[in-house]
């Protein structure tokens, strides 16, 4: 997994809350493989039309926000669908970041083991944050994963919480299966142990 | 996250326990020092859609750790209309299908393939084989793995890196969620069904309502579900946002269980049964959050929007946008009413529906045939519906089969299909064309869900049988009264 260190970016509002995964990479495309462009098909159907012409006033295809990295979400953002290719679509977009007041677990989780970063913080600084970034597209948003804080365009900072070996993995770009395959000898006293209780 | 559940309790240092506790404990393998939890699994779940996770081991030359605990079917890109891979004509769809047969043909794991006795949709199988069981922890590579709690197990979904760790290491790291329990009181009324419930308790807590919690459903409406209605409930937990789902393990689990393919056998059942019926929450056990839920007040509920939290009853009507709480709400509605093509205040009785599908994890066992023939006996899809039955699995279509259920659908004018996830996702093609509304068994009403512009009306087996007869969302106990 590549390294995050300290991300610095507009940030994109995708204002409403519980946007599903659905959304976020329609099923059509769930049999893409791994390394196909998947961030081309991020929120296609928001994004564009079935002919393929933009769709002008989604957030993606306006200004700035075209190239940007930190993603600002409503509650639940990307809840439903435990699909991973939504975050691989995020990812391959150029997102590295998504802040909202809470997340679908699952993507969380996928987040953090591709390198896309779930920052939750209280719904009242998001919702300031997204009128930040509507009042000014350029505003610049900086995410620094080391001292756990985010800062606002408006210069206001912001502490959030990360599980630490999940930063970890994300400083370090860690591999969690080499991790979990380092305890090899507990799994296997585990096992043994287990096998005799039965189930 | 307490200090106290590191380890499990002795008798004399009784420290209650909810049955989420009990099973946690007993699959802990290592605890680190920032709390993360190794977590052995008992059983892996494995679809057509993982091909991915394949891929990933290969590329790291890694095998997998227990593929006696990994069981496979493929599901969500299988036709249904052959059981012939070679027939599914789009390479890329195919290539999904065979990507199955490649992986367990490689690490001989248990594939129920696509001609098995035993094939179906991942979370259909597991319950009806006996591979999911009380006490396990069951995960699988989508989001509703939560199904598998009914039978009193700790089941949820996980994502494509995670399932490959798991077949690599047959464990999966976890942070203690947290737990609670929703009560039902009551008894539902007749036409009431399991999913009408969990649309009502969905429409309650909302689609965010459970987020980071593992939920218990309990009382005595929930206990006077069968199996299949708990598999119902527990398969729709997670667009409550939950984790997982569970119910306690009681006589309807272990009649249901016993001498099934993989139950226990003989003295093993014995003790398995002891084991399971232990399984239940500590009287005093507490949970971080309780919900109460009169089953009383439940009626036939169907979804108007975009989320599985916008239900309202049969009886009701398309809710106003500006009776919304906020800006953003309200907002969120408007988009949603322009989506499904409908109007605040419209009653949901007068909404036409142009397609039925009645199948899907979670309403496409046995009971949910049942239950929408005993509403289409008699009677004739309206002109212009197109309605299909899809089987949630092989032995459930069988058994459809040898008490006649298909020919009521056929009869009706329904197509009979093989198993399969069919129009629940639409992966295997099998969508609706835009604009076009789905009275639909399945779990989910996001936009799109069922093919771009498709809009879906969420609702139980026995209402979309109604809305199929009627061409309309119907409340279904309009059309068969109380002979229950
Ligand atoms: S039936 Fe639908 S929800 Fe269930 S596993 Fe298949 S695609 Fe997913």
């Amino acid at each position: 997994m590549e390294k995050f260190l300290r991300l610095e970016s507009v940030a994109v509002p995708f204002a409403k809350d519980n946007i599903d995964t659905d959304q976020i990479l329609p099923a059509r495309f769930l049999h893409l493989p791994r390394d196909a462009d998947h961030g081309a098909c991020l929120f296609r159907d928001l994004r564009t039309r079935p002919d393929g012409t933009e769709i002008e006033d989604f957030p993606l295809n306006r200004g700035p926000w075209r190239q940007g990295r930190i993603a600002l979400g409503g509650q639940n953002f990307a809840c439903g669908s435990s699909r991973e290719n939504a975050v691989w679509a995020m990812h391959g977009h150029g997102f590295r970041a998504v802040i909202a007041p809470s997340f679908g677990d699952i993507f969380a989780q996928n987040g953090l083991k591709n390198g896309l970063l779930p920052v939750v913080l209280p719904a009242a600084t998001v919702t300031m944050m997204i009128a930040q970034a509507e009042a000014d597209p350029a505003g610049e948003v900086v995410v620094d994963l080391e001292a756990q804080t985010v800062t606002a365009a408006d210069g206001s900072v912001h502490a959030f919480d990360i599980d630490p070996f999940a930063r970890k993995c994300l400083l370090e770009g860690l591999d969690e299966m080499a991790v979990t395959l380092s305890y090899a000898d507990e799994i296997a006293a585990f096992e043994s142990r287990f096998g005799r209780e039965n189930n | 996250m307490t200090a106290h559940d590191q380890f499990p309790r002795t008798t004399l240092d009784h420290v209650p326990r909810t049955m989420f506790d009990k099973i946690w404990d007993r699959h802990r393998v290592l605890e680190r020092e920032d709390g993360q939890v190794l977590l052995y699994v008992d059983r892996h779940l494995v679809h057509d859609g993982c091909a991915p996770a394949f891929a990933m081991l290969r590329a790291r030359g890694q095998k997998l750790r227990a593929p006696e605990r990994v069981f496979a079917s493929p599901d969500h890109y299988v036709p249904t209309d052959t059981r012939e891979t070679a027939e599914i004509a789009n390479p890329e769809l195919r290539g999904m299908v065979e990507a199955l047969d490649q992986a367990a043909a490689e690490s001989g794991f248990r594939l129920f393939g696509l001609k098995d006795a035993n094939q179906g949709i991942v979370h259909v199988v597991g319950p009806e084989t006996g591979i999911s069981q009380p006490g396990m922890i069951i995960v699988c590579g989508d989001s509703h793995t939560s199904t598998h709690g009914a039978l009193g197990a700790l089941a949820f979904g996980i994502g494509m890196t995670e399932v490959g760790h798991v077949l690599a290491t047959q464990c999966l790291w976890q942070r203690k969620p947290a737990t609670m329990r929703i009560t039902v009181d009551g008894t539902l009324g007749f036409g009431v069904t399991a999913k009408d419930l969990i649309l009502h308790i969905i429409a309650t807590i909302g689609a965010a309502g459970a987020t980071g919690h593992v939920i218990e459903y309990a009382g005595p409406a929930v206990r006077a579900l069968t199996m299949e209605g708990r598999l119902t409930l527990c398969n729709m937990s997670i667009e409550a946002g939950a984790r997982a789902g569970m119910v306690a393990p009681d006589d309807v689990t272990i009649d249901y269980l016993r001498g099934r393919d993989y139950a226990p056998r003989g003295e093993e059942w014995d003790r398995a049964v002891e084991r399971w019926r232990a399984l239940a929450s500590d009287a005093d056990a507490r949970f971080d959050r309780e919900v109460v839920i009169d089953g009383n007040a439940v009626a036939p509920t169907v979804t108007w929007g975009n989320s599985p939290q916008d239900a309202v009853p049969a009886t009701g009507a398309v809710p106003d946008p500006a009776a919304a709480p906020n800006p953003e709400r309200r907002a969120a509605m408007e988009e949603a009413l322009a989506y499904m093509g409908l109007d605040a205040g419209q009653r949901m009785a007068d909404i036409p529906v142009q397609r039925v599908f009645i199948g899907s994890c979670t309403n496409g066992r046995i009971e949910d045939f049942r239950a929408a023939a005993a509403v289409l006996r008699g009677r004739r899809v309206a002109e212009g519906v197109v309605a299909w039955a899809v089987p949630g699995s092989a032995p459930v279509k069988r058994r459809a089969e040898a008490e006649g259920l298909d020919r009521v659908f056929r009869d009706a004018g329904f197509d009979w299909r093989e198993a399969g996830c069919a129009m629940c996702l639409g992966t295997n093609g099998e969508i609706v064309a835009p604009g076009v509304r789905v009275a639909s068994t399945s779990n989910r009403n996001f936009r799109g869900r069922q093919g771009p512009g498709a809009r879906t009306h969420l609702m139980s087996p026995a209402m979309a049988a109604a809305a199929a007869v009627t061409g309309r969302i119907t409340d279904v106990r309009d059309l068969v009264q109380g002979d229950a």
